[in-house]
């Protein structure tokens, strides 16, 4: 029997991107099996297409740049990249959608600045955000919920609608965000009773309400994995919420929605634990990621009941995206040894 | 000054390439951002800047000996402020349609820094030949790199190419349009709004700047043959 001689730390969690990559991927299966549930297996092929699309423009550019190709493929970056994106995509939207979409994402968003680590946005909100200015049909068209539907799609005719744009009769509605969002100067009352949609869902609209608790208990499994800290989505969801409360005055046509229809409509969720807690493109320190998180909610909100858009999460991130290092220079945390934290306007000492 | 000493084919390689306005000074990037969505717009403004170019450089290298060097710069953008205008009014008489899609941009022809920036830094220094000479050059390599990114984003966003030419060279170019991407291509929007001028300057600069280095190296890789028994290159000490 031997002795082991290694110095401390005896006991260590052995963490690299690899891992933190496959239990995102594994925290996005909740919300992925309630949207298959609710919207048909629309989401899958979106996956299955934008994992495709995001590898092979992630390996082309390996090559051109003359990087490894396999230590970077194995890193499943990408590979969340293009989950997050299929996630985000409306199920059977057509396949060169899903692939501007990667293309933009991978090529033009993460490697063109550098790969992995040196992004200053968010990969698939850039090629989400990429798509949905560049083709707002294709993008406007969200199916509707299994409980409005007689059955759904069929695997063989959703993949003939993604491919041909055939298959598939009848099978967009508005959203639940589309809905209120153009509420006709009707009452909150109004717009509910008129719609199946927001009539037989309990929180948020039918599907809806239980895709996003999909992803909320997927972030809380990551929340628990420590995989991120409680602070960019808390206070991502505590603005909106404030803001959702504030804007909401019992129902009048002016009105922005109700508290839960914003936390749990749209891409709220996924958002929160998914999109604006990326460890590259968000602020560093946590203090940062208070203000990042609570910037990202109110702009959600604002953009959502002001702007043009039904949804706003991807918008919403990029614009603080942009504000990312600016929060970082003016919140620089205390370090370790020093009373105060260094402010960043002070001369550093060379 | 003779102009003897002059180097014509320098001048051209420079407008054109080595220091082109567009992709190496990065000169005049509004109207090459804002207007450029299709090759006729693109066409149209290269035109008309590269006709102001012409006659900004042919006038201040004219009356370089006359104007004091404290107000050089007002009597530059006097001048070229009244090409443009002349320019404009041009565009209002023939191609009234074009001139109103370009808008505003064609005033703000006289804000473009390449021309300023050639004026001030070529046409106030040289003979009138080697002037005209530099400005159509510069004004060409402006012209081809709007064409450049006009044929991209209209491609990109509308699936088209030459569009509307006749707006500009009169009803013998209204059937030039070519749909290259077939009937049905649903068109990259975002190209056609500004970030996909952004986007596709920085491919186009990016092509430039890959090409400049292959050369480089091919260059290099000729010059330098390699020298059996290398010298040995000192390592070691003091390395600030």
């Amino acid at each position: 029997m031997s002795f082991l001689r290694a110095s401390s730390p005896h006991a260590h969690a052995a963490n690299n991107t690899t891992k933190v990559m496959q239990t995102v991927l594994l925290a996005t299966l909740p919300g992925l099996l309630a949207l298959t549930v609710f919207f048909g297996p629309g989401s899958i092929i979106n996956i299955l297409l934008a994992l495709i699309f995001c590898l092979a423009g992630e390996a082309l550019v390996l090559r051109l740049r003359k990087r490894p190709l396999g230590f970077y493929l194995r890193d499943y970056s990408a590979a969340v990249t293009a989950v997050l994106l299929g996630l985000a995509l409306p199920p059977y939207c057509p396949w060169w959608v899903v692939m501007v979409a990667s293309v933009s994402a991978i090529i033009i968003a993460k490697q063109l600045y550098g790969g992995m680590g040196y992004n200053p946005f968010n990969p698939a909100m850039v090629g989400y955000v990429v798509v949905l200015i560049s083709f707002p049909l294709q993008m406007s068209q969200w199916p509707s919920p299994a409980s409005l539907l007689e059955s759904l799609p069929s695997i063989s005719a959703s993949i003939s609608q993604v491919f041909t744009g055939q298959g598939l009769d009848a099978y967009t509605s508005a959203t639940a965000l589309d809905i209120v969002k153009q509420n006709n100067s009707q009452l909150i009352s109004q717009v509910y009773a008129d719609s199946d949609l927001l009539r037989s869902g309990s929180l948020a609209g039918a599907g809806w309400e239980w895709v996003n608790l999909g992803f909320l208990m997927g972030g809380l499994y990551l929340l628990y994995k420590k995989v991120f800290t409680w602070h960019a989505p808390v206070a991502m969801l505590a603005s909106l919420s404030l803001f959702a409360l504030l804007g909401y005055d019992s129902g009048s046509s002016q009105s922005g929605g109700s508290l839960s229809l914003h936390l749990f409509s749209g891409a709220t969720m996924l958002g929160a634990f998914f999109i604006i807690t990326d460890p590259v493109s968000s602020a560093v320190s946590n203090k940062g990621r208070l203000i990042f998180g609570a910037a990202v909610g109110a702009l959600v909100y604002l953009i959502r009941v002001l702007g043009n858009y039904p949804d706003a999460v991807a918008f919403a991130v990029l614009l603080m995206n942009f504000a990312a290092p600016f929060i970082d220079y003016y919140t620089v945390p205390r370090s370790y040894g020093h009373a105060k934290p260094r402010k960043a306007t002070e001369k550093q000492e060379p | 000054m003779t102009d003897k000493s002059i180097d014509y084919a320098d001048i051209s390689k420079k407008g054109l390439w080595e220091n082109n306005p567009a992709l190496v000074q990065l000169l005049g990037l509004c109207p090459l951002l804002a207007v450029t969505g299709s090759v006729v717009n693109a066409l149209g403004l290269g035109l008309a800047t590269m006709l102001v170019l012409l006659g900004s450089n042919i006038s201040v290298s004219l009356i370089r000996h006359a104007v004091s060097d404290a107000i050089r710069l007002p009597a530059f953008v006097m001048i070229i402020a009244s090409f443009t205008t002349a320019t404009e009014l041009l565009m209002q008489a023939f191609t009234y349609e074009l001139y109103q899609i370009l808008g505003i941009f064609i005033p703000l022809i006289v804000t473009n820094c390449t021309i300023l920036g050639r004026a001030d830094a070529f046409a106030s220094k040289n003979g009138v030949l080697a002037s005209t000479v530099d400005a159509v050059m510069m004004g060409l390599g402006f012209l081809l790199v709007l064409l450049a990114l006009g044929g991209i984003r209209e491609l990109l966003g509308a699936g088209t190419l030459f569009a509307g030419m006749d707006l500009l060279l009169g009803p013998m170019a209204a059937n030039w349009e070519l749909q290259l991407m077939g009937k049905d291509y649903p068109g990259l929007l975002v190209a056609l709004l500004p970030p996909g001028a952004f986007i596709v300057t920085g491919f186009l600069i990016a092509a430039k700047n890959a090409i400049d280095h292959h050369q480089q190296e091919k260059a290099k890789a000729k010059q330098a043959p390699v020298v059996a028994g290398s010298r040995r290159v000192r390592t070691t000490g003091h390395i600030s």
